[in-house]
């Protein structure tokens, strides 16, 4: 069981997953985002191989409309 | 198309533009219209905001860049909503990754969430950091002339100071101290935050500036589609006039167009 926080929000997963899992499971997958892990900035290629900690913190951005 | 128009683009960072309006995202109706108003305006280079993802909402609904595709645009990531240098660069980097690598990028450090007048003293130093990480920057400021001239030693590759308060729509206040800016400038100098209707990017222009980049302007009128077409004809006709050299204005030496002899009536 691994916890993380996820745009400021908690969420739990029964085992630890890496990056392609976690967009994949808040069906992000197919979508245009980029992934902080920690403060550092996890490339797309890297999604397979970055296995997530308990305890991470993550922002998953995207671009939308402004000035 | 006009003889001199290829030769006079506008160039950012090594890359030639041919349109001089750059355009917001935001505060649109809906995307549909948010493509309508930057079509109608010619825009190449179109402002987009970094924020957190929905997750779990709404997963087949389409998003901003399916309506501006990067293909087509040259999509440049605000640091809108950031009041520390911290925040900006954090936000660019992940802009940076979103778009591929792509790293024009537009800076704006906030002081104050009511004026959202612009925060120089954490922008000098956000610039550095990101200009150092090879970010070609494109600088939003104060119309200080040495501030926008420290952000170009520091090496952003535009300024971009402000003609009034972000969304205020008050058109240009301080069209001296614009001018002291164009004139000290060595990079691309862009109006950005103010313009209210498209009398205001002329002026822009005819005071030398390379560029405006507007956002309310446009999705805050009542007819957006038309306003951006109305900003498109102002821009080019400001850079027109500016390049064609206007007359010296001449308070007190009225001089008729008209010849003063051969009237009729006279002695």
């Amino acid at each position: 069981m691994i916890s993380i926080v996820v745009n400021g929000e908690a969420r739990r997963f029964d085992r630890p997953l890496n990056c392609a899992e976690l967009i994949a499971r808040l069906e992000l997958s197919g979508k245009r985002v980029a992934l902080e892990r920690n403060g550092e900035i996890v490339p797309r290629s890297r999604f397979p191989a970055e296995m997530l900690g308990d305890g991470d913190r993550l922002e998953i951005v995207a671009a939308v409309g402004g000035g | 198309m006009k003889p001199h128009e290829n030769l006079d683009a506008l160039v950012i960072a090594g890359k030639s533009y041919a349109s001089r309006l750059l355009v917001g995202t935001g505060k649109y109706q809906d995307f549909a219209q948010t493509k309508a108003a930057v079509e109608a305006s010619g825009a190449q280079i179109v402002t987009v905001a970094i924020r957190r993802t929905n997750i779990g909402q709404n997963t087949g609904a389409p998003s901003l860049l399916d309506y501006l595709p990067p293909s087509k645009y040259t999509l440049l990531p605000n640091t809108a909503g950031c009041y520390t240098a911290d925040d900006a660069v954090r936000t660019l980097r992940l802009a940076r990754e979103l778009l591929d690598g792509h790293d024009l990028v537009k800076l704006e450090v906030l002081g104050d969430p009511r004026s959202l007048y612009p925060n120089v003293v954490d922008t000098l130093g956000a610039a550095r950091t990101l200009v150092k990480e090879g970010f070609k920057v494109m600088v939003y400021t104060s119309d200080d002339p040495i501030i926008a001239k420290e952000l170009e030693a520091i090496g952003c590759v535009a300024v971009m100071p402000l003609a009034s308060l972000i969304g205020s729509g008050m058109g240009i206040l301080n069209p001296w101290n614009l001018e002291i800016i164009i004139q000290h400038a060595t990079v691309p100098v862009l109006v950005d935050a103010g313009v209210g209707t498209a009398s205001d990017a002329a002026i822009a222009l005819e005071l030398g500036c390379d560029g405006v980049l507007m956002n309310t302007a446009i999705a805050a009128a009542k007819d957006p589609v038309l306003m951006a077409s109305a900003m498109r004809k102002a821009v080019e006709a400001g850079r027109d006039a500016y390049l064609a050299g206007r007359m010296p204005k001449k308070p007190y030496a009225a001089s008729p167009s008209s010849p003063t002899t051969g009237l009729i009536g006279k002695p």
